[in-house]
């Protein structure tokens, strides 16, 4: 076959690095952990495991309705507002979904202010007069969760509409192809490398979630992670639930790998070619139209509008004068995450281009894995090897100099950015995947042939073409860095307080209003680098 | 391989910032601190504390795996005090060892032997009762038991937040030891046919469902409640129900054994660096002073006999507490989540 670099050990040995804090706790799953799972197997775990299910496919199904249609509407057709919609689209992603489940659930709860105003209304006086939407079950929680995560699918979706040729869609119009069969037979297969890595994020973001799934009292695997845990107190039986997770979440991968491993994509593309956009007519107009607003209004402008809302009752608790210190530790932590992260995909990037085969791709693959463990046994994992690392330290030291140096890298920001990239790589890592796959094979071959070596080759060409892609890796990490809640709370030094933690302290407590004010600036912060995203694909495109 | 050299030049640079910041904080006196408490509530006590004796205190407060990251730090952990609530969770330090023995008269003094280790190793600081909550326009009762709930009369009245939370389940643990395990089980299904809606929400969202006619009853903390009356936007709801104290007077030695009672509680660390700082903050939180606050901040009842509850919570009654040890409540703990999920009270 073919033999194995220098890089391809080097890139085994960083995912190695990156899926420590995860092998461990799986690894456990050989230790006997008495009766609990066998307990669990036959009380809650079949319901939870159907329910895990029943989030992951419906999630996915509901995001890609919203996602997939409106990234087509923007990319490829005129519609009216278009211009402001594109970006409006992506503003749900700055939100994070803990808040707009508090939010939402605090609105249309049997307490809330719409089902006491109807009661009011029509005099109905208890849950027996009359049926309600209710907010807290498995069908709240899909919509809650699509309405949160839908614009990774749309970003990407997006971008990949605006990359096809006009040509592929010319031709097909020309064999008497309507506008919507050319969508469905081109545009869609075309798309689907960026649909599916968008759609497997969702899905893994689904999974690991917890806050939203506690809020909803919704109980699926990564609650019973936590039950057990806390509960029963074995991290063993609950690092076994962890590991179904993972694995349910890589048989869907896996899947579909391999219904598209027949496939290969050759397109000339970049956006050079001037597309041509479809006009939407009358009720295509109005459909496109009410389905963009309605992801805008409910994804981000009505909860937003309640934060404010919120801030303003609540503005004497709200203020406070660790918010300039507790901004400035998000921004830091966030961006020096987001580029290690990149860093991250574009070295298994390279190697994977340069020496393609198994032997490449599969440190990249394993490496995502730390995006579906919930956040909390993530966190946990993290100090198993990071703790081992700090106490070979001591040792040392203290047998030469007799002083030993303290957790230098389990008790500093270190162990909350190594978190990060655990968690966050796969973001990236899917991000540059897909955009490298879009050069096509023949300018390596090209620039090989010139005598160029992979390495320059890889920084003086492809790194250029794929620089976009490469931003907006870094900017999505630096969002969900900023809105990442379990890592930063249990790792981070004393005294270090981020946005995040701050909104939480009392979001735990169901005490939102008084933190709202932070919740509001961590929002505002996660929307300068979307709007900068936004230009960055329009600019290519205009 | 540059990017990778790149790659560990940051590295050290961070490590290297952060190994200078902790060198500098080390030249004042300090006392670190592992809470699970939220940060607004401990803060106005620790700054008092600050004020008094000039030790300065260092806070890592998260929800959970604070336990997990003390037993991996081992000997090296900066931490010196864990706060901590629940019962079960301050007898897991203890179990795993990872706390120490304090020595100290005053703690003795301040608080009574039922809410401190025998072995003195952990000290509670604040009691809290798990009460049930009652709606003031539709029930009119003088007096309920935790037994009560049960009673097939109270279907579709009942709310209360998931069975699994620390509170329920010490709660259910508290149960078995009077009456075993076959009663409470047959107990917990009785509740579970009894609730208006699947659990859900925390103690405070119970109360809201009981002003707008979803229930009639739920379980909850005694100062969730109280924090509601303090909060101007909340006063309504909190005026709407009637607080009870379970299991007062009655018959036989069940309907009177008195309310469950929960603690916060705190522990030293085994390995603290700063032992005697560390003393210091303990002694200090079971003094009249703190115990004041602590009363008035959060509602809770302090532990130390000698200070009144806040005029507040005073004003809601005495009441008799149950007087099972709080170490049967964690011994029961996890009997009480196997049956929880036995009797798929969350689903």
């Amino acid at each position: 076959m073919y033999k194995c670099s220098a890089n391809q050990i080097g890139i085994w040995i960083l995912s190695l690095i990156l899926i420590s804090p995860i092998i461990v706790p799986i690894a456990q799953i050989f230790i006997p952990e008495g009766q609990i799972f066998e307990h669990l197997w036959q009380t809650v775990l079949p319901t939870y495991t159907l329910n895990t299910l029943i989030m992951i496919i419906g999630v996915c199904l509901l995001s890609a309705f919203f996602a997939i249609p409106s990234a087509w509407f923007m990319a490829r057709c005129d519609i009216p507002g278009k211009k402001h919609l594109q970006w409006l689209l992506l503003l749900p992603l700055a939100m994070p979904s803990y808040v707009v489940a508090y939010i939402y659930t605090d609105l249309f709860d049997y307490a809330g202010p719409i089902q006491t105003a109807l009661r009011n209304i029509f005099g109905w006086s208890s849950p027996n007069d009359y049926w309600f939407f209710d907010i807290r079950s498995l069908y709240g929680g899909i919509l809650i969760l699509s309405l949160a995560l839908y614009p990774y699918l749309y970003l990407l979706a997006r971008a990949s509409f605006l990359e096809q040729s006009q040509n592929m869609v010319d031709v097909s119009r020309i064999h008497g192809c309507t506008p919507w069969s050319s969508f469905r037979r081109i545009s869609l297969p075309l798309a689907r490398p960026a649909i599916v890595v968008g759609l497997s994020l969702i899905a893994m973001e689904t999974v690991a979630d917890f806050a939203t799934m506690n809020y909803f009292a919704i109980n699926t695997l990564t609650t019973a992670v936590y039950d057990v845990w806390l509960g029963y107190g074995s991290l063993n039986a609950a690092a076994k639930i962890a590991a179904m997770v993972l694995l349910i979440i890589f048989v869907l991968l896996g899947i579909e790998r391999i219904s598209r491993r027949r496939q290969q994509q050759i397109q000339r593309s970049m956006g050079l070619d001037n597309l041509q956009k479809h006009k939407l007519k009358g009720w295509e107009k109005i459909g496109a139209l009410s389905l963009c607003w309605f992801l805008v209004i409910f994804g981000f402008g009505l909860p937003f509008f309640i934060l404010l809302e919120y801030a303003w009752n609540y503005w004497g608790n709200s203020w406070n004068q660790q918010f300039l210190l507790s901004t400035w530790h998000s921004l830091m932590i966030a961006s020096i995450a987001a580029l290690l992260t990149l860093l991250v995909a574009v070295i298994f990037g390279f190697v994977n281009r340069v020496y393609p085969g198994r032997l490449s791709r599969i440190p990249a693959r394993i490496s995502t894995m730390g995006y579906a463990m919930p956040g909390t046994i993530l966190a946990v994992g993290v100090l198993i090897p990071l703790t081992v690392i700090d106490h070979c330290f001591n040792n040392v030291s203290e047998y030469f100099w007799n002083d030993h140096v303290g957790l230098i890298l389990s008790g500093t920001i270190f162990a909350v950015i190594f978190a990060y990239v655990v968690r966050f790589s796969s973001i990236s890592i899917g991000t540059i995947e897909s955009s490298l796959s879009k050069l096509p094979e023949n300018y390596d071959g090209a620039s090989r042939t010139l005598g160029c070596p992979p390495l320059k080759m890889f920084i003086t060409v492809h790194l250029p073409l794929i620089r976009k892609g490469c931003l907006v890796a870094t900017l999505l990490v630096f969002i969900e860095a900023m809105k990442e809640l379990p890592a930063v709370l249990l790792l981070r030094p004393f005294n270090f307080e981020t946005l995040a933690t701050t909104v939480f302290q009392y979001v735990s407590d169901e005490m939102l209003q008084y933190a709202a004010l932070p919740a509001i600036i961590l929002v505002l912060a996660g929307l300068i680098p979307l709007l900068i995203i936004n230009r960055s694909l329009e600019r290519s495109h205009s | 391989m540059g990017t990778q050299k790149r790659n560990i030049f940051i590295t050290s640079i961070i490590c290297l910032g952060m190994a200078f910041t902790s060198m500098a904080q080390a030249a004042q006196e300090v006392v670190n601190i592992y809470s699970y408490r939220q940060p607004y509530l401990i803060n106005p006590i620790l700054e008092k504390f600050t004020a008094e004796t000039d030790i300065k205190t260092n806070v890592t407060y998260a929800k959970d795996g604070l336990l997990e990251r003390l037993q991996r730090e081992g000997k090296y952990s900066p931490a010196d005090i864990v706060l901590t609530t629940d019962i079960s969770r301050v007898m897991t330090f203890k179990d795993k060892k990872l706390v120490q023995e304090v020595d100290s008269e005053t703690l003795i003094a301040n608080i009574p032997s039922q809410y401190r280790d025998p072995d003195n190793e952990w000290f509670a600081l604040t009691i809290r009762v798990r009460n049930i909550f009652t709606s003031k326009d539709r029930i009119t009762i003088d007096s309920i038991t935790y037994e009560d709930l049960a009673d097939p009369k109270l279907k579709g009245k009942i709310c209360t937040r998931s069975g699994k939370h620390p509170y329920n389940i010490a709660l259910v643990a508290s149960m078995i030891a009077p009456h075993g395990i076959p009663y409470t089980k047959k107990w917990l299904m009785g509740i579970k046919e009894n609730l208006a809606r699947k659990p859900q929400g925390n103690d405070r969202a119970q109360l809201q469902a009981i002003q707008a006619g979803l229930c009639d009853y739920s379980l909850g903390n005694s100062y969730y409640y109280g924090n509601m009356l303090k909060d101007p936007k909340q006063k309504g709801t909190a005026e709407s129900v009637t607080i009870q104290f379970p299991n007062q007077s009655g018959g036989d030695k069940n309907s009177g054994r008195g309310a469950h009672v929960n603690i916060s509680g705190v522990l030293m660390a085994k390995h603290a660096p700063n032992p005697e700082n560390a003393e210091k903050l303990m002694v200090f939180l079971s003094q009249p002073e703190a115990q004041k606050m602590y009363a008035e901040v959060n509602m809770e009842y302090p532990v130390n006999p000698a200070v009144a509850p806040s005029k507040m919570v005073g004003s809601w009654g005495d009441f008799k507490a149950d007087k099972l040890p709080l170490t049967e409540v964690a011994k029961y703990r996890a009997e009480a989540i196997k049956l929880i999920d036995e009797v798929k009270f969350d689903l």
